[in-house]
């Protein structure tokens, strides 16, 4: 699959044919002085292997998982500890050059795209898992670590790591960490967010910091919550440490299908309206269905205009009653197959179908966007009516995935960007189903993040006045704006001389009024 | 911005919010007095009060029920007595989406009232009663069911900020899965009024359980209350929450079941069986009809949030008893709150207990005393990333008028 717009590939970057697009969010000069002296002083105090300066190897990183946007960064820096990310980031700062921070590069906003003017700083050589300790339901691990890696190291003790991407068999937990990622399972589980609890930290004047800790609510801002879900733009989380939970006791997985989304989404709002709270609950469209059937034939019920995939998990007596209700709720609106996973083969062939759909949809269309937008879930209905409306008067066609219990759409916008203005036709498509949610009270991403892709998007939610404020955060991490620029804000804030900036003490630290420690 | 000499700050005051009065001995905040209190009725009239403020250097405390006014280290000075009680509003109940919107001075109870009557609740327990949710936001306060649910980082999902040059920002939305931007909502959350004035916030919202269970045991040995935690918070049981009551005297401990009818009552039995073998010799269990009196309150005397790894639970509550310091608290994820007589060696035990706490990657904090105790103890302890946490606080206030010196490191 060629796709250049949104794509599910995961198999790391590869040279494209798109030249680098030279805009502000990715810099002009890769050979200015700075970035000269950047390379010279890096290659001075690093490693000769963790250094890349070829060119070819440099293109190797120029997108991730958004491959529509191509830079070529100017020096790639493969990080092997804390102490060479902050080398590198002191020396960034001290040149004013940007850096951005990658990990395994399967985002899907452009968040680690990186600058033709800048220093990519590469996380996925730190992969230690450092410390297991469910005594703690904790583990340390560096960012580079692997998802899935984390869940394996933990199952031996009977806990697992609760936020778990479609992606996480490739995705960092440092990229997870800047996302804020969330999974199928974040309807019961939360985000990243409500799972990390400390991090090592490089702000961008290379000062490591401590965030956070193993134990909660540690005294202070709660910069690690800040931090979480900033996309790399105030600084490097070069450590970790995470929330092990425990693994429920019961696991159940039905697929129901229904004649129409509609139908499926009534029975959706009936199930959490009844005070059930399942792990998971997607649904797929036909479309949908139409290209994982294709692609690894999932055996969905025939004619269905809609599955759900529900997924109970607990104490085993809860999720039975559960499973009661979520039944009768299914077949109350219109459910006209109905089937139950007992065992893991059987949840896995129910989860093939729902996972496989990104990359499925590439059997039914030459190109296609992955939407990532988000309504409340009593707007389903309306909001899916309205987008096969502009479905049907654009002539695009949008295959409807999404997790359906907390309104997160992932609408697949499929086109073919051989034949001429299908491209364009399907960015406008994409962008008024951003409208949408935004008219329905929503937001334009739950969990891909806001990146390249969509800082233009971001007035339309949020005021001037909202924007600067959190530009206010930026201006105390990075004055110089130098982490991840150009990602997030569609314009940035000048920080400007703030009072007591680079002054010293506080003055109530000096009298020793204040600082007591 | 230049004030005109003629008018008083009453009358620009005034102008900004109709409900103005001179401060009286019994607003003033550990013997800091107000010069004035205002009452604004909506986030606009807050930014006109904000803007006076900031033009005339007044600085700024926000109240709510004022049940915590005195957490933190005293303010260095209060000009201005920012009371919310008037923004007292549940905005909206979307019942549809598990979603709530209130106003910063909205009481706990009234919104879990509002909720109850749909079969929701805010999963956040009132922890002093009459609290408001601004207050709640501003300390990250917390009660037993944090262990399930998470506290208000977990569950705020929006925010409407007044900056203390009276702009207005806001951040997140009404949708629980949304990444746009930062989330400043989590910068709010515990600052202890000195970033912005919270005046609405939106909740994602739990069912209420169909049926709860508690059990209660009795014990005497620090030992044997630990594997009683461990038991319970390394099984399957999904406790709601896991509390302890602990002093020299020996103590209990308390554990909360909540869910579906026949889910409860299945897993209180199982609790029961593994409280009653955790130790090494069988324990009497009881089964409670509703939760302990205990339950959630915090102990007398000088208050200190402790806070520390699972696995140094034990030590601390040892080394408390030892130090003749109440505890109570969450014990199934690591936070508890000591009470330290107030006639006691404060200072001794204060040390002695924040070194067990930091070595167990936790930290205390002296959340309430008098102002005399304050005085001489260190209230916050050691704080990392504090030039990061200055750098913050110079960008949204950089005059220093929300409750200058009540924070950390004298923010
Ligand atoms: C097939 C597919 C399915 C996906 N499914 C999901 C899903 O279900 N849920 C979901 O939330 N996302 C999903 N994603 C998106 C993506 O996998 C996540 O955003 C993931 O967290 C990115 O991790 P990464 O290691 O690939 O980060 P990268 O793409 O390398 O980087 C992402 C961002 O993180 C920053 N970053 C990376 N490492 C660090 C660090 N150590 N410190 C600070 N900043 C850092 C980068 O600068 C960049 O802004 C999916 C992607 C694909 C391709």
């Amino acid at each position: 699959m060629t796709s250049t717009h949104g794509t599910t590939k995961t198999a790391g970057p590869e040279v494209g044919p798109t030249p680098p697009e030279q805009t502000a969010a990715t810099g002009q000069n890769g050979d200015g002085p700075q970035i000269q002296a950047v390379r010279r002083r890096v290659r001075d105090l690093l490693p000769a292997e963790v250094v890349v300066t070829d060119h070819a190897r440099l293109r190797t990183y120029e997108c991730d998982g958004l491959a529509n946007y191509r830079v070529t960064p100017a020096l790639v820096v493969l990080a092997d500890s804390v102490d060479q990310v902050a080398t590198v980031i002191r020396i960034c700062a001290e040149e004013r050059v940007p850096f951005v921070a990658r990990g395994s590069g399967t985002g899907l906003s452009g968040g680690a795209l990186p600058r033709a003017d800048g220093v990519l700083i590469v996380m996925s050589r730190m992969r230690a898992i450092r410390e297991v300790a469910p005594e703690d339901q904790r583990a340390v691990v560096e960012p580079g670590v692997v998802n899935l890696d984390v869940t394996k190291a933990a199952a031996p003790h009977g806990y697992y790591y609760a936020p778990d991407p479609s992606s996480q068999q490739i995705c960092s937990i440092g990229g997870n960490l800047a996302e804020n990622s969330g999974g199928a399972h974040c309807l019961k589980y939360g985000f990243t967010a409500n799972h990390v609890t400390g991090a090592e930290f490089v702000a961008p004047d290379g000062s490591v910091v401590q965030l956070g800790g193993r134990a909660p609510d540690a005294p202070g801002y709660d910069l690690l919550g800040t931090v979480i879900g900033s996309e790399g733009t105030l600084g490097i989380a070069t450590a970790v440490t995470v929330r092990l939970t425990r693994k429920p006791e019961d696991v159940v997985t039905v697929l129901a299908g229904f004649e129409s989304t509609d139908d499926a989404g009534a029975a959706t709002s009936a199930i959490i309206g009844a005070g059930v709270v399942p792990a998971a609950i997607e649904m797929m469209d036909a479309l949908a269905i139409e290209a994982a059937e294709a692609a690894v034939h999932c055996s969905y019920p025939d004619g269905a205009g809609a599955v759900l995939v529900v997924e109970l998990d607990g104490p085993t007596d809860e999720v039975r009653q559960e499973f009661d209700e979520v039944e009768r709720h299914c077949r109350e609106h219109g459910a006209f197959a109905f089937r139950v996973a007992m065992d893991d083969v059987e949840r896995a062939l129910i989860w093939r179908g729902r996972k496989s759909a990104f990359a499925a949809v590439g059997r039914i269309s030459p190109d296609y966007i992955v939407q990532d937008g988000v309504i409340p879930r009593t707007a389903l209905p309306k909001v899916l009516r309205a987008i096969a409306e502009l479905s049907s008067s654009s002539g695009v066609r949008v295959a409807n995935v999404f997790h359906a219990g907390d309104g997160n759409l992932h609408p697949l916008v499929l086109f073919d960007d051989s034949r001429a203005g299908q491209g364009e036709a399907a960015e406008e498509v994409s962008g008024k189903i951003l409208d949408l949610c935004i008219e329905a009270g929503g937001s334009i991403t739950g969990e891909h993040g806001v990146g390249v892709d969509k800082s233009a998007y971001m007035p339309r939610m949020f005021t001037d006045d909202d924007l600067d404020t959190m530009q206010m955060v930026r201006c105390a991490f990075d004055p110089d704006n130098i982490a991840n620029p150009g990602k997030i804000f569609p314009t940035p804030r000048l920080c400007g001389e703030v009072p007591g900036r680079h002054r010293g003490e506080h003055p109530l630290a000096k009298s020793g009024v204040a600082e007591i420690f | 911005m230049a004030v005109d000499a003629g008018t008083t700050a009453v009358t620009s005051l005034a102008a900004a919010c109709d409900d103005v009065r001179e401060a009286t001995d019994a607003d003033a905040v550990d013997a800091v007095q107000p010069g004035f209190v205002v009452r604004p009725g909506s986030t606009e009239e807050t930014t006109g009060v904000l803007r006076v403020a900031a033009e005339r250097g007044l600085a700024v405390v926000a109240r709510g029920a004022g049940t915590k006014l005195t957490w933190g280290t005293p303010p260095e000075r209060v000009g201005l007595m920012l009371d919310l009680t008037r923004m007292a509003a549940v905005l909206d109940h979307a019942a549809g989406d598990l979603v709530a919107v209130a106003q910063a001075g909205c009481p706990i109870a009234h919104l879990q009232r509002t909720l109850a009557a749909s079969g929701q609740r805010l999963a956040i327990d009132e922890t002093l009663p009459g609290s408001t949710l601004g207050g709640g936001i501003a300390t990250n306060s917390s009660g037993p069911r944090r262990m399930l649910n998470g506290t208000f980082r977990d569950l705020m999902i929006g925010t409407t900020v007044v900056r203390a040059d009276g702009v207005i920002a806001k951040s997140g939305g009404r949708v629980v899965k949304n990444v746009a931007g930062y989330d400043l909502g989590k910068l709010m959350t515990g600052s202890f009024g000195t970033l912005g004035v919270v005046t609405d916030a939106v909740f994602r919202l739990h069912p209420l359980p169909a049926a709860s269970g508690v059990l209660s045991a009795d014990i005497r040995d620090s030992g044997i209350l630990a594997a009683m935690v461990r038991a319970i918070v390394h099984s399957d049981v999904v406790p709601t929450a896991v509390e302890v009551d602990w002093s020299a005297a020996g103590g209990r401990i308390a554990v909360l079941l909540e869910g579906t009818e026949a889910g409860v009552a299945g897993r209180t039995a199982a609790a029961r069986e593994l409280l009653a073998r955790a130790g090494p010799a069988e324990v009497d269990v009881d089964v409670l009809e509703q939760l302990p009196r205990w339950w959630g309150r915090y102990p007398d005397g000088v208050l200190l949030k402790l806070s520390c790894a699972l696995s140094g639970v034990e030590r601390v509550l040892r080394e408390a008893a030892a130090l003749g310091v109440a505890v109570r608290g969450s014990a199934g994820v690591g936070v508890l709150y000591g009470g330290i007589p107030v006639d006691a060696d404060v200072t001794g035990a204060v040390t002695a207990l924040r070194a067990t706490c930091t070595a167990s990657g936790g930290s205390l904090v002296v959340l309430d005393a008098p102002a005399a105790v304050k005085s001489t103890v260190d209230v916050w302890g050691p704080v990392s990333a504090l030039e990061l946490m200055r750098a913050v606080k110079r960008q949204f206030d950089p005059h220093r008028l929300l409750a200058p010196g009540r924070f950390v490191g004298g923010i």
